[in-house]
């Protein structure tokens, strides 16, 4: 049923997403994938709406998903299980066991699982910089523009803060990337 | 105005206009939940942040749920989360019942094309933040190549492991050469 599936695959989610909004993005990708819910492209796609949305990421991501699957309950059910898992934590945590996160079992535990957070984000960054310019293993196929593109707009976002304080932000990035996509794809594939 | 709804409304009003998540919205709930309305101090709030990057979780929900409790309780958790999440969830699902027609217009179509390329580029950014931001020390920096390594390997050959998987191995194995360290650090 797939108001289950959805409560259970977003309070997993939920439950594990360290690392912040960048670590709960690999982790709905992983899980919605294996799914089967979304497409890669799509989940591409909604990943940079929801960053340049108001609100935080994951609840966009969640929202989105759900909505796709089973309509407003559906992202309904997936929102309500994405934030479960933090809103009794936090609770939990501030509340009764402020000491529990002190303990160096529990330090040693939680920090194997960050670093392990951080190599998922950099291997998930790796591959979706990749699948565009090259397709996948099943389906290699060798898209030149987007590999210019992605060289440039790399150039443009990581050559920016040399030249500016903070650099282009997010979403600068993304207006920009979106306006060349039209603009790149539009004389090469028509408009 | 009865708490409970200056809650939601100052929540969802923090919600609706916060772009970028994360740490742009742990700002803004800083400065209007301590400076403006006084609901909780400075050091609290300090001391909810650093929770927050230890339990899961967007750290914004993290904030809202205690802020809220302090304020009123269960009632001012549930009120407080809900203002929070509300004006996203209502964006995106009215995106969501048009953004299939929407794809069907070529130029964004074309658009969303350019964007896939930004968002690889964006979340690989805020793993090398991550790493710079992390102290350098071998096992943990050793856990973090293996971990990217083997996932890199899954996303690749579309082998069917979770991350969940891979974050629990991680926590095991680190919590083992804790508990090897400290029996021989004892023995010594």
């Amino acid at each position: 049923m797939i108001y289950l599936d959805l409560f259970i695959g977003f309070l997993k989610v939920g439950l594990f997403a360290f690392g912040g909004a960048y670590g709960a993005i690999s982790l709905i990708r992983d899980i919605v994938l294996s799914y089967g819910w979304l497409s890669e492209e799509m989940i591409t796609y909604m990943i940079g709406v929801s960053e340049s949305t108001p609100g935080p990421i994951m609840i966009n991501l969640a929202t989105y998903v759900g909505s796709s699957q089973g309509g407003v309950l559906g992202a309904l059910i997936a929102t309500l299980a994405v934030v479960l898992p933090s809103f009794i934590t936090i609770l939990l945590v501030m509340i009764i066991l402020k000491k529990v996160l002190k303990n160096p079992y529990v330090q040693a535990a939680l920090g194997g699982m960050k670093s392990c957070v951080i190599g998922i984000i950099l291997a998930t960054g790796i591959f979706m910089m990749l699948q565009p310019c090259l397709g996948s293993l099943q389906d290699i196929s060798v898209d030149v523009t987007a590999i210019i593109m992605t060289v440039v707009l790399g150039a443009v976002y990581f050559g920016s803060r040399k030249f500016f304080k903070r650099g282009i932000s997010p979403i600068g990035l993304i207006g920009i990337s979106a306006v060349s996509g039209v603009l790149v794809y539009g004389f090469t594939l028509g408009f | 105005m009865s708490l409970l709804l200056d809650l939601f409304l100052t929540f969802a009003k923090i919600g609706l206009f916060t772009f970028g998540g994360g740490y742009a919205l742990v700002s803004l709930i800083q400065h209007t939940c301590v400076e403006v309305k006084g609901w909780i101090s400075h050091d609290e709030m300090m001391n909810v942040t650093v929770v927050a990057e230890s339990t899961p979780g967007p750290i914004a929900i993290n904030c809202a749920t205690y802020v809220g409790y302090k304020q009123k309780g269960m009632a001012g958790a549930v009120v407080a989360t809900l203002g929070m999440i509300l004006p996203s969830f209502v964006i995106i699902l009215l995106i969501s019942f048009f953004l299939d027609n929407f794809m069907e217009i070529s130029w964004i179509a074309h658009a969303f094309m350019g964007i896939r390329i930004a968002v690889g580029i964006l979340i690989l950014d805020a793993g090398i933040k991550m790493v710079r931001k992390r102290k350098k020390r071998p096992f943990p920096l050793l856990i973090m190549i293996i971990a990217a390594v083997t996932m890199l390997f899954i996303d690749i050959f579309a082998v069917h492991v979770s991350s969940i998987t891979l974050m629990l191995a991680s926590a095991v194995i680190s919590l083992s050469v804790y508990v090897v360290q400290t029996m021989r650090g004892k023995r010594e």
